[in-house]
């Protein structure tokens, strides 16, 4: 294989995993936008996910793209239901409270995996596993591309929803301002468990697109997942869908090309080393934009 | 005083923490009223508009809205009995469009039957938010950032309206212009109850004017009467 080939075939692998990422940072990014909560906890949602393919997998021999219908509306009352008898409870507190409370809900979450189910990685082996689609010389393999095809259109539901729907107009309004919000009507805190559980949906369906690619292990699989997260989002530029999206393909492919060129085994620090580099030089995110507020 | 009236604040007492801040104040809207309420910083006016909107409850006392005591309401509960405020400091969405801001305004289910009639009448009274209804609403002037807050309020095709200090931090240009708006939403038969410090114009543009003076109502009475009282003269006007 020549040069260029290889590149072009790091860099479709770099993209369709940076989609996964942006998968993962979407929810944290949006639950911080309406509530400006740091959900540490979000990583753990997304293990989470994965253990529910890998549950439904063992149970009912499901695929785990077919757990998904079971998981999406699992993992949105969860957030709800977290959201509720949680974060409700200290939503006036002073804001270290919320962030103290996410972290003992990660913690909650891995340790009740890892006493129910055990420290052992575990994974989905699906049909297509082995699977590669050749374009034009650079093959793709057929788990990363349905992984990047389910990450597209669980974003472009989410941008519909908050862009076409009343509900989503509801969102908007409540990230822009709480206040004006509520005096036109709408159920600010209704409002917040919606948005917590969508952000635990997001995570929960990102667990499954990645359960064939990873294995997952209890405890310090979500505390990895809520760091990319939050390089996604910071790389990107907090607070919204696109910069969201922008920053986990960055993600993605600084992590892939690096792997390859550099040595692999420090992948995840390839990540971690342009998250600095961008705080360094441009701590707004790529696309972040300073926002003028009334 | 009113008969049937949309909104009586009656006997109410309001404070915050332990600092009674409103001792003991009655007053009422009637049904195509504007009634302004003026006083000093720290009188406590936009205290007794927070309480009306369902931000804080009242220590003693009761507010009864459209015939209804109202118990422990929160804000959105407010809106939907029919209530608009126009918050100090505007509250708008500023990074959605002019447009988008005053299509939520009419967001709660009942409002969103009339929206494109409500659209059309608030348009037809603020011409120029029709002309910027593309732009992002925190782009605007001060002054027009507060018809758009006085815009969204009415899309909800309120009862009563209720504004705090709409001509805070405006040029007395934009004042005059922010006044002027008022009194034309007025003239549609709106009920507003309107909290202002800028004294001289709310005894312009108002049928009735209460004088709130810390905590306590001083005066009250027909607003044309109120410009000519020698305490208002003395201490608002500065004549």
């Amino acid at each position: 294989m020549t040069d260029w080939v290889i590149l072009l075939q790091n860099l479709a692998n770099g993209v369709l995993m940076g989609g996964v990422y942006a998968l993962v940072g979407v929810g944290l990014t949006l639950v911080f936008g309406v509530m400006r909560t740091i959900n540490f906890a979000h990583g753990d949602f997304v293990v989470l996910g994965m253990y529910a393919a890998v549950l439904f997998n063992a149970l009912l021999g499901f695929d785990p793209y077919l757990s998904l219908v079971i998981a999406v509306p699992v993992g949105f009352l969860t957030g709800m239901l977290v959201e509720r008898l949680v974060l409700a409870r200290i939503v006036d507190a002073p804001p270290e409270s919320a962030l103290l409370a996410t972290l003992g809900i990660s913690l909650i979450i891995g340790n009740a995996i890892l006493l129910t189910v055990g420290g052992e990685p575990r994974s989905v082996q699906v049909a297509y596993a082995s699977t590669t689609i050749s374009i034009g010389g650079v093959h793709v393999s057929m788990v990363l591309l349905v992984a990047g095809a389910a990450t597209v259109a669980a974003i472009a539901g989410l941008y519909a929803l908050l862009h076409r729907t009343e509900i989503g107009r509801a969102i908007r309004a409540t990230a822009e301002n709480r206040l004006g919000a509520e005096l036109v009507g709408i159920d600010t805190r209704a409002i917040h468990a919606i948005v917590f559980g969508l952000g635990t949906m997001l995570a929960v369906v990102a667990g499954v697109t990645l359960i064939p690619l990873l294995f997952a292990t209890p405890t310090n699989m979500g505390a990895v997942f809520t760091l990319k997260a939050f390089v996604v989002t910071v790389l990107g530029g907090l607070g919204s869908v696109g910069a969201a999206i922008a920053g986990g393909i960055v993600l993605g492919v600084v992590e892939v090309l690096g792997a390859s060129y550099l040595a692999s085994e420090y992948r995840e620090a390839y990540g971690l080393a342009a998250f600095l580099l961008i705080l360094l030089f441009r701590p707004e995110g790529l696309f972040g934009r300073t926002v003028k507020r009334v | 005083m009113t008969a049937d009236p949309i909104l009586s604040v009656e006997d109410v007492v309001l404070g915050y923490g332990s600092l009674e801040v409103v001792s003991g104040v009655s007053l009422a809207v009637g049904r195509a009223e504007l009634v302004g309420l003026v006083g000093g910083n720290g009188s406590g006016k936009s205290t007794i508009l927070r309480a009306v909107s369902g931000m804080i409850t009242p220590w003693r006392g009761r507010i009864v809205f459209d015939g209804e005591p109202m118990t422990a309401a929160r804000p959105h509960q407010m809106a939907r009995r029919g209530l608009a405020h126009v918050p100090m400091g505007r509250q708008l969405f500023p990074n959605l469009t002019v447009r988008e801001n005053l299509l939520l305004g009419a967001w709660l289910p009942a409002a969103r039957a009339a929206r494109d009639a409500a659209l059309a009448r608030v348009e037809a009274l603020f011409p120029e938010l029709a002309r910027r209804a593309g732009a992002r609403a925190g782009t605007l002037s001060g002054g027009q950032q507060q018809m758009v807050a006085i815009a969204r309020a009415l899309m909800l095709g309120p009862k009563l309206m209720i504004m705090d200090e709409p001509s805070l931090g405006l040029s007395p240009l934009l004042v005059k212009e922010v006044m002027a708006a008022i009194r034309r939403v007025a003239e549609t038969g709106m009920p507003i109850l309107l909290v202002e410090q800028n004294v001289k114009q709310v005894l312009a543009v108002s049928h009735r004017t209460y004088v709130l003076e810390n905590g306590r109502l001083v005066l009250d009475g027909p607003s044309q009467e109120l410009a000519g009282h020698p305490m208002i003269r003395k201490a608002y006007l500065g004549l």
